[in-house]
């Protein structure tokens, strides 16, 4: 493919961010819509990919490949696989409803708002598409410029300490990755090429060293028990589309990193701290949940709903197998779709209460119908309900965490019972309960709301009635993947498209059965 | 006995004669045309960029029987040095007037300590660098003073002479030491010397070393040798402080680097580990203690004394690699800082120089460029990309983790990160707090310049830092 569409995609935003600057302040109006029509424009771009995208091989596709900096090898080299487009993606529609939720949300210093959330995702779409180690760095923390101004300027009441918090916890862990970055540079024969690196034997000392270091990075980021106590500060106090970006994308990016650098380039490490690594999970799962049950705060109760639902994906990508690695990575855009729902649905009703305290809402099912219709489908989505994607990439993992070790899927499933618990009874709080009367008046959705909603909406049943179309993407990268880490590039190959395929349909048809409608 | 007399190769030094030249015309300018600061900011301009133009075609080569010589890596320092002149005569223009300083010696002392760091750095015997340097530090200490009536310049005037003059004894005092164990001050000589007779563990030699070492580390203003810097970099003129943390700095740097691997190449293994730990303090001292700053001034003061510890990590691995990425740090570094500092001076006003860190609060406000600009000169200096600060940092923990020294590097990229807190809590002034003061800022054509120079800089080499890399690494071929 000779036209450069990522660059494309990368620059387009940033592009159309630099031009924001040359509206006026006072035309706020037309900051909004130039933000909206760049951001669907940048939407635009990426449909090409998903219908170019060839699902039969695993190598990279869309490939640019330019030296930048050749005192150090250091290439611009970008490319996609079955693994990375879907964030692509994801990325493109997310900004959109950021920008849709932002309309009026947003009062103070709207221009800077919606350069920085261009530049964000222009940032985000690169750390997907970068294959050269280095060049992936600068995307990931140039995203954390935007991202510190977003949750700073934007933000709630202890928005400063929440944005310190943020930006403090990821630099060191990227920080430490950088000193990894570097040593497998110098051991991987001066370059910064994933896909070279991930060919290479590195001795497993020097993997379990490297391991750690990266996941100082990652675990961070998606973020894994016990780094992620800066998540429930920053998704409470961000702004909606602030909150929105970290659920849908941001927190993405660690387990995204875990499934591109950590699996293929260290192999034999991944393999040995298979074990720790299901744990952390499972404490995450639990501990997530748990506390979930003790929160006050809206917002923090979704946060730590993603503790326990991020630690469903580690769970997934960390226990190995096809079906697992299928359902966490399914699951991250599942999560980024309903998690993001919820915050833009919370986003919405905070600003006609401008509270987050879930004591002083009640009933609000009477006055808000289809607003209480919508909550009520992404609550059961994140419950994982069959029928909508929730279940299907909970059901791949458990299956695969199964096949691995049992004991895991149990204590797993645990945390979907607690999942339900606190979803279900958040839900009871808010929409039924006592009307409280001090939300009479309040004002049922507008369209552009409902208009931000349906995305989520059709995605949600999409992903949960067709998981194939999505998983389909994934087949050939997750078994190569797979292939790389046991280091066996026989056998997997063939045997794991059969048992995806069974698998596959045999989640699907539950999913059909259970729900009454379809048949 | 009659000895014939030859006159010494001019062509090397000749940027530094002409230095000299215009400096001295500076003066008559000066008394000719009384007052009129601008004709001699555009002679020291114009001086600058032709020097610089000029440093770029001189050939490799040496003179004063091998004392001077002059190879890209002297070159490469000496445009670092020049730029620091560039950029400072830029800024000064407003601040000069704002200050009410009328000496027509500033730009003519500013030259002269510029020719110093270029003897300096193209110094490859002691006394020429000693004689140097000298030359740098007397010039600096008078431009410290030259707010008469500020009670905190004069105090940073006299305690930077002292503490000037007491290192540069200390310096003094090394180098005599050298001479008498290895009868030469020929930096190539001495090595040669040591490695012949074996003499590296001699006690006098190792204290004369050490005593050298504590005189450049007092140079570049890097722990337990910074005591001087905060006062000092507060007290002094703006301009002259943003002057002395990039050029003088960089020619210490030069010099630093150089006596180390011309003179002491085998004793690397011990001077690394002191050096780095040298290296580290410097970056704790000035990272933690940069935290607890409420002057603006202050604060940047002890990030160049931590950021001196950065720029260490490239000399401690002894490499070529090494050196070169000190050579782009302190090209990188005079961009950022000289930015930070020309915003620094923006906010200044007649009777409020707005010097604290609260006087920041709430810029993005009342002054969005100048905070944007600062935004983007905080976070390079913070070392987060896409700006040069990363690069250059990037750089420095490649070489000395492929020098080995793996722990160092560990602890340092800690201590960026905390360093992080303080850059950051200016941008959280800047843009998250409310402004307790309504001002606009004028952007003289000095500035606005100065400005455009440096972010251009601060985002081309964090964009595309390939031809400075190339440049630092090459410079390193004739050394």
């Amino acid at each position: 493919m000779s036209f450069p569409i990522l660059s494309l995609l990368i620059f387009l935003p940033v592009l159309g961010g630099i031009t924001l600057l040359g509206i006026s302040k006072e035309n706020e109006k037309n900051v909004k819509v130039m933000a909206l029509i760049i951001s669907l424009l940048e939407f635009v771009f990426t449909i090409p990919l998903w219908f170019a995208f060839d699902k039969t091989t695993f190598q990279m596709q869309f490939v640019e490949r330019h030296s930048w900096i050749s005192l150090f090898n250091i290439e611009y080299y970008l490319g996609l696989d079955g693994i990375s487009i879907l964030f692509v993606l994801l990325s493109a529609l997310i900004t959109i409803l950021c920008v849709l939720v932002s309309w009026n949300s947003i009062q103070v210093k709207v221009k800077e708002f919606f350069i920085a959330l261009l530049f964000l995702e222009g940032a985000m779409i690169g750390v997907f598409c970068a294959l050269d180690f280095f060049l992936f760095y600068i995307f990931w923390e140039a995203m954390l410029i935007p991202m510190f101004l977003l949750i700073g300027v934007w933000g709630g009441p202890k928005r400063i300490y929440a944005a310190t918090k943020f930006f403090l916890y990821t630099l060191v862990g990227s920080l430490l990755m950088l000193v990894g970055i570097i040593t497998l540079y110098m051991k991987g024969g001066n370059t910064f090429d994933i896909i070279a690196l991930a060919n290479q034997d590195f001795p497993v000392g020097l993997q379990l060293i490297l391991f750690w270091g990266f996941f100082a990075a990652f675990a961070v980021k998606v973020p894994m028990w016990p780094v992620h106590t800066w998540l429930p500060d920053a998704h409470t106090e961000a702004p909606a589309a602030g909150s929105v970006v970290l659920a849908g994308i941001l927190i993405k990016m660690g387990a995204y990193g875990f499934l591109r650098f950590s699996m293929p380039i260290l192999p034999d490490a991944t393999s040995s701290m298979m074990i720790p690594m299901l744990v952390l999970s499972l404490i995450g799962i639990v501990y997530g949940g748990v506390i979930c049950l003790a929160q006050t705060d809206l917002k923090r109760l979704i946060a730590y709903s993603s503790v326990s639902h991020m630690g469903f994906v580690t769970l997934g990508i960390f226990a190995l197998n096809t079906q697992s690695v299928e359902g966490g990575i399914l699951q991250m855009i599942n999560h980024g779709v309903v998690t993001g729902a919820l915050f833009l649905g919370i986003g919405m009703v905070y600003e006609r209460t401008h509270t987050r305290k879930i004591s002083d809402y009640g009933g609000l099912a009477t006055n808000m119908p289809v607003f209480a219709a919508f909550f009520l489908l992404f609550t059961l989505a994140s419950v994982g309900l069959p029928g909508t994607n929730g279940f299907i990439g909970e059901f791949l993992i458990l299956l695969g965490s199964f096949m691995t070790r049992p004991w895991v899927a149990l204590v797993a499933a645990s945390g979907l019972i607690i999942g339900a618990w606190y979803m279900l009874w958040l839900y009871q709080r808010i929409f039924f309960n006592p009307v409280n009367s001090k939300w009479d008046n309040i004002k049922e959705l507008e369209v552009r709301e409902i208009i931000a909603f349906m995305p989520m909406v059709i995605l949600i049943f999409w992903i949960g009635l067709f998981p194939n179309t999505m998983l389909d993407f994934m087949h050939v990268s997750v078994a190569h993947l797979l292939e790389q880490v046991s280091g066996n590039p026989e056998g997997v190959a063939s045997g794991v498209q059969l048992a995806v395929s069974n698998t596959i349909d045999a989640a699907v048809q539950g999913a059909q059965h259970a729900l009454p409608v379809h048949h | 006995m009659n000895m014939p007399f030859t006159m010494p190769a001019l062509a090397p030094i000749m940027p530094e004669i002409m230095l000299v030249c215009v400096a001295l015309i500076l003066i008559i300018v000066d008394l000719l045309y009384p007052r009129n600061r601008e004709l001699l900011s555009l002679f020291t301009l114009f001086a600058g960029v032709g020097l610089i133009a000029l440093l770029f075609k001189q050939q490799p080569a040496s003179t004063f029987g091998n004392m001077f010589i002059v190879d890209p890596y002297s070159i490469f320092f000496k445009v670092i040095c020049l730029l620091g002149m560039l950029m400072t005569t830029l800024l000064s223009g407003r601040y000069l007037e704002i200050e009410k300083i009328r000496n027509g010696e500033y730009y003519s002392l500013m030259m002269f300590s510029v020719v110093g760091m270029m003897i300096m750095v193209s110094g490859a015997d002691l006394i020429v660098i000693y004689l140097g340097l000298e030359l740098m530090a007397l010039s600096v200490y008078c431009l410290v003073g030259l707010l008469k009536d500020d009670v905190r310049a004069n105090e940073a005037s006299i305690k930077y002479f002292l503490m000037g003059g007491f290192s540069s004894a200390i310096l003094l005092f090394g180098i005599s030491l050298l001479y008498g164990m290895t009868g030469t001050t020929d930096l190539a000589g001495i090595a040669k010397y040591c490695s012949e007779t074996g003499i590296m563990s001699n006690p006098a030699l190792i204290t004369g070393f050490a005593l050298v070492i504590s005189g450049f580390c007092f140079k570049v203003a890097a722990a337990p040798f910074h005591f001087w810097t905060p006062d000092i970099y507060q007290g002094a003129p703006t301009s002259i402080t943003a002057f002395m943390s990039v050029a003088p700095k960089a020619a210490g740097f030069a010099v630093f680097g150089r006596f180390l691997m011309v003179g002491f190449p085998e004793l690397h293994p011990q001077w690394g580990t002191i050096i780095g730990f040298i290296a580290l303090l410097s970056m704790a001292v000035g990272n933690i203690i940069a935290l607890s700053q409420t002057n603006i001034k202050r604060m940047l003061a002890y990030s160049s004394i931590a950021h001196a510890g950065y720029a260490l990590l490239g000399l401690l691995s002894g490499t070529s690699e090494g050196y070169s990425a000190t050579m782009t740090y302190m090209f990188i570094y005079a961009f950022m800082n000289m930015g930070a500092f020309a915003i620094v001076i923006l906010l200044c006003s007649k009777g409020n120089r707005r010097e604290s860190l609260e006087d920041y609060k709430g810029l993005a406000k009342s002054n969005p460029i100048a905070a944007l600009l600062m935004l983007i000169f905080m976070f390079s200096l913070t070392g987060i990309p896409p700006t040069a600060g990363f690069i250059g940092k990037f750089y420095l923990l490649k070489s000395a983790l492929a020098a080995g020294y793996t722990y160092t590097v560990l602890i340092a990229v800690i201590f960026s990160a905390i360093s992080a807190y303080f850059y950051l809590r200016l941008v959280r002034y800047m843009y998250m707090e409310d402004p307790s003061e309504e001002f606009v800022v004028q952007y003289s054509p000095g500035l606005t310049a100065a400005l455009a120079l440096s972010t251009i800089g601060v985002l081309g080499m964090g964009i595309i830092p390939g031809t400075v890399l190339n440049i630092a690494s090459k410079s390193l071929i004739g050394f």
